[in-house]
């Protein structure tokens, strides 16, 4: 599979980056770890007649809390993350979904920003930003701009990012005492798209009662999506077994799966349905409270 | 206007193409290359360098037969353009043997029957030299998570997880059978 001709071009700053992307506008794609953008274009299903590699731009790899904020920078690779002790003892929901993106080796090439800005359902960091409640930095030639996770996704493979801006870091709220995460994924095989992915993260006061939660889906609607009545359903409640129950329903219902060869839509409902439930009790789990 | 523009980038695309010059130091060779930047660095590897001990199985970074180090870090050649491996140190699997000896991890390979048809191997290992170098002590878990991107069609991967576990104890210095040497 060889992909259409392309010209090449790897700035080493953010500006040169953006001033790319200013001379070519829409004729042009950025590249990171280039794992999403690599393949379509093998498949010719992405012909961008400039691709701008940003790999080499310095110090956009970082994961640290800052002012309120876990900031992640945008080229920070999935293996860092994966192997982050900070994330795995405070935001197990993203360690345990970068354990389950592709396989060892694409993880050491692949970024967190990436994964974001190719806008696919099927890519399993979305839901984990959206359960976190993160904002999206992006770069342009007007500076930078910070996008709610919830006003990012527009559709089917589209962001809010303009054709002259740069996904630059993400921002996630430090969670409170008492709260945890989980990411559930079911796939057929390691390296293969969710069949359906849940992301779960919630806050417990000293009752018990549920303060927040966030529970999004992986590759069960054309764009990423929030289960937004389920988390109502459980806000500032006590989380007893029915209610968890009652939330997998509605996420269930509330879900847009495609029939594939993962399975039909009834399947990948009933899949929602046991993976929204048990990602609830394993977030519960971690909160301790 | 689509179609027209479209006849116009095609005939650029087909009559000038566009080349980049890269350096990449591949098993400690410096080589400098004129390459067009939709060149795999498989291909560059296998074609341009005739190192052919890496191999192209899915083409779709899915099967890891195509796996050489990055700047020591496992990665999928068939995913990468060989523009993004500029300034990078690429090891193949002939660059492993060093002053005629088995990487520990091919002695390992060939004591413990890791492979059968050979053709997942060389990613195999190379893949493998990325996981001891960050994990000198892996359990069997975390070994077959490791080679969880590479498939092998022979052997059930059995042999291939004690091929790594003789490895993993030979390069902590413990006393495993010796292998013969490389002619």
């Amino acid at each position: 599979m060889i992909p259409q001709a392309f010209n090449y071009e790897a700035p080493t700053t953010l500006a040169g980056a953006i001033a790319l992307l200013q001379k070519y506008g829409s004729d042009a794609k950025i590249m990171s770890g280039g794992h999403s953008l690599i393949p379509m274009m093998k498949l010719r299903l992405a012909t961008p007649e400039h691709v701008i590699d940003i790999s080499g731009i310095k110090g956009m790899e970082y994961i640290h809390e800052e002012g309120g904020f876990l900031k992640i920078g945008a080229l920070t690779k999935e293996v860092a993350l994966e192997e982050s002790p900070l994330l795995h003892s405070k935001y197990p929901l993203i360690t345990d979904a970068t354990k389950m993106i592709a396989d060892p080796s694409v993880r050491n090439l692949a970024t967190v920003g990436g994964n974001l800005a190719h806008g696919d359902a099927a890519n399993d960091h979305p839901a984990v930003m959206l359960a976190l409640r993160a904002s999206i930095v992006v770069s342009g030639p007007n500076g930078d701009r910070e996008i709610s996770i919830d006003d990012f996704f527009l559709g089917f493979f589209t962001t809010a990012l303009e054709a002259d801006e740069i996904l630059t870091e993400i921002r996630i709220p430090i969670p409170p005492a008492h709260s945890g995460g989980a990411y559930l994924k079911m796939e057929r095989k390691v390296g293969d798209y969710a069949t359906a992915g849940v992301a779960v993260q919630l806050s417990l006061d000293a009752g018990g009662h549920c303060t927040h939660i966030g529970i999004a889906l992986t590759n069960v609607s054309a764009s990423p999506m929030r289960s937004v009545r389920a988390e109502q359903a459980l806000q500032g409640q006590l989380l007893s077994e029915e209610l968890i129950q009652k939330a997998a329903i509605m996420a269930a219902q509330d879900c847009d799966p495609n029939a594939d060869l993962r399975g039909s839509v009834a399947y990948k409902r009933s899949i929602v349905k046991t993976l929204v439930a048990r990602a609830i009790h394993a977030a519960v789990a971690r909160a301790g409270a | 206007m689509q179609p027209l523009r479209e006849l116009a980038r095609n005939f650029i695309t087909d009559n000038f193409i566009l080349m980049a010059n890269i350096t990449i130091h591949i098993n400690g060779v410096a080589q400098n290359l004129d390459v067009e930047p939709r060149l795999l660095l498989v291909h560059l590897i296998r074609e341009n360098l005739n190192l052919t001990g890496t191999h192209v199985g899915c083409d779709t970074s899915s099967c890891g037969a195509c796996t050489v180090l990055m700047d020591g870090r496992s990665v999928k050649s068939c995913t990468v353009y060989a523009v993004q491996a500029n300034g990078k140190e690429i090891t193949t699997i002939e660059g492993l043997a060093k002053g005629g000896q088995l990487h520990p991890l091919q002695e390992g390979f060939k004591e413990e029957h890791g492979l059968q048809c050979g053709f997942c191997t060389p990613g195999m290992i190379l893949r493998c030299v990325d996981l001891l170098e960050r994990n000198p002590n892996p359990t069997e878990d975390e070994i077959r998570w490791g080679i969880s991107g590479n498939l092998c069609r022979c052997t059930g991967y059995n042999n291939i997880v004690k091929a790594v576990e003789y490895a993993a104890k030979k390069m902590q210095g413990a006393e495993v059978p010796a292998a013969e040497t490389v002619a």
